[in-house]
């Protein structure tokens, strides 16, 4: 569906997009991850036409973005970050509008907008100005307005930045219903995002990709192994970290200080990159420990997310 | 052509849409009438020559203020990034704005019709200079509008994108008068004096509509558009 080929973009002498190459495939659900001002904005800006690039080259089906800009934009649906839309319109005129622009017949108009309503849940808003909405709302307005002509490629600029916690469950759910039958790339620096929403996430940095697979894929590649967290009925913590610090499956123990119910918190990373929870059970049985907890936590996309784009800062 | 009529009209309306289009119409009717009132019965004619006289100054003010917010409300907003990755092309959208704020600026001046009516009542003015000085204010306005529009791509400040149109448009119209055409070197006379969109105007005001005029005023339009469109292409320059 999509081909990037060596994009790069260049304001003077900032470098905002560096030799990034990607494909998406038919109905793929694609995530830009990254923190703020590495590029995810620029990279759509180039796909939607709205900037070319500085060398590089990128064609959505097929057809090459610079060369006819013009069918691209046709089979793309955008919604640029923040949602940026005629406060002074109608949302029902509003929509009319795109959809007169994106060439709809004025009988189909109708029904799309009657649609996309529904799909978005914009019913009791329907006749409001749109300066008058809530942030949430605009939000849906700009999805409905990406999506009313039908294209089989959606591209969302953080979609749900500024949303509160309930505007963006329903967002993520609908964006993951959209991705059953579309291709859509969305970005993002909110990480439990893109594991909720994301076939696969692209983690840009400075410009330049990387990192990139499934959530799940990057988490195990990129992760630090696994932890346990045990919590122990005991009088001698210490006595505690330093018998398991002894123990071969081990690497690193992390005792926290004496609480006063004589309950005692232990982190403990293990060498291999799993069955340490196992390992560290049958060690508190054969010690006789009283065990009050036991927690198995595996790196998360965050752990990922920081030490791929940390790494790179510290570079510099 | 389907797009520069379809991003006419939603311009046109966003005029009507907010109470600014009401407030421009009324100030502009209100303060040319009064002008105009003011020495119409001192000097005892059904002319209108006054009117035509004081309506290019007025319209050096009216003209920016309905086309500061065209370009640079977009780009504060942002949504010029909206409306620039929809499937149209960059002049279509220039041109749909400049219509859209032209058959404002026609509207406008059809309402100052009364005008003309009651010295038609009073008198018997020549309808010959009072059609020429209307056709000759519409050409005049679109040539300003032309300059506002422009000048509105180039910041996202409306107040700067007024500012600088009023004075752009100032510079222009008084380059070709008498007396800075004097104190210029004698070789660039003819050039200023064909540049100065007064004095093309007082020639239409008059009766006599000269082809010579309408070409200046349309190549007007026509630079300022083109500029325009360049203006709006430079995102992908840099």
């Amino acid at each position: 569906m999509i081909e990037v080929r060596h994009l790069s973009k260049h304001f003077g002498r900032t470098v905002a997009v560096n030799d990034v190459s990607f494909d998406v495939s038919r109905g793929e659900v694609l995530g830009f991850l990254g923190p703020n001002g590495a590029g995810k904005s620029t990279t759509m800006r180039i796909l939607t036409g709205y900037i070319p690039p500085t060398s590089g080259r990128a064609s959505v089906a097929g057809i090459d973005l610079v060369e006819d800009s013009l069918a691209v934009r046709r089979r793309i649906g955008y919604l640029p970050e923040s949602a940026p839309l005629y406060g002074d319109m109608e949302v029902v005129e509003f929509l009319r509008f795109v959809a007169e622009i994106r060439g709809i017949s004025p009988g189909e108009t109708r029904e799309r907008i009657a649609r996309m309503v529904k799909r978005c849940g914009l019913d009791s808003v329907i006749g409001r100005s749109i300066h008058h909405l809530s942030k949430g709302y605009r939000q849906r307005v700009g999805i409905a307005q990406a999506m009313i002509h039908d294209p089989d490629l959606l591209i969302l600029d953080e979609p749900t930045s500024g949303l509160d916690p309930n505007q963006i469950i329903e967002i993520r759910e609908l964006i993951r219903e959209l991705g059953r039958e579309k291709t859509v790339i969305l970005s993002t620096h909110i990480l439990p995002e893109v594991s909720a929403t994301c076939d696969r996430v692209l983690i840009i940095d400075e410009g330049a990709i990387v990192a990139s697979g499934s959530p799940q894929e990057l988490s195990a590649s990129h992760g630090s192994g696994e932890g346990v967290t045990i919590t122990v009925r005991s009088s001698d913590p210490a006595g505690c970290g330093d018998l398991l610090r002894a123990a071969p499956f081990v690497s690193e123990v992390s005792v926290a200080d004496g609480s006063a119910d004589g309950l005692v918190s232990i982190e403990i990373f293990g060498t291999e990159q799993s069955g340490l929870g196992e390992e560290v059970f049958r060690f508190a049985v054969a010690n006789n420990w009283t065990l009050a907890e036991l927690r198995t936590e595996k790196a998360s996309l965050e752990d990922v997310f920081r030490s791929l784009t940390r790494k790179e800062a510290s570079v510099e | 052509m389907n797009n520069i009529w379809t991003i006419l009209r939603k311009e046109f309306r966003s005029y009507f849409d907010s109470p600014v289009a009401y407030i421009y119409i009324t100030f502009f009717l209100v303060l040319s009438s009064w002008l105009f009132m003011r020495g119409f019965f001192l000097v005892g004619q059904a002319s209108m020559r006054g009117f035509f006289g004081i309506l290019p100054w007025l319209l050096l003010f009216f003209v920016p203020a309905v086309t500061m917010r065209l370009w640079a409300e977009e780009k504060k907003l942002g949504t010029i990034e909206l409306l620039m990755t929809l499937p149209v092309r960059d002049h279509e959208v220039v041109l749909g704005k400049f219509l859209a704020s032209f058959f404002f600026l026609v509207v406008t001046m059809a309402l100052s019709f009364s005008i003309p009516l009651m010295t038609a009542l009073l008198g018997n003015p020549d309808a010959g200079p009072v059609l020429g000085g209307y056709f000759g204010a519409v050409l005049l306005g679109a040539a300003y509008l032309a300059i506002g529009l422009f000048v509105s791509s180039l910041t996202e400040n409306q107040i700067i994108a007024f500012i600088i149109a009023v004075t752009l448009t100032f510079l222009l119209f008084i380059v070709g008068e008498e007396f800075v055409v004097y104190s210029a070197p004698s070789a660039l006379v003819p050039i200023l004096k064909f540049l100065g969109m007064g004095a093309h105007f007082d020639s239409i005001g008059r009766g006599v509509v000269d082809s010579r005029d309408v070409i200046y005023y349309l190549s007007v339009v026509g630079f300022f558009l083109y500029l325009n469109v360049r203006a709006v292409e430079s995102r992908k320059w840099k």
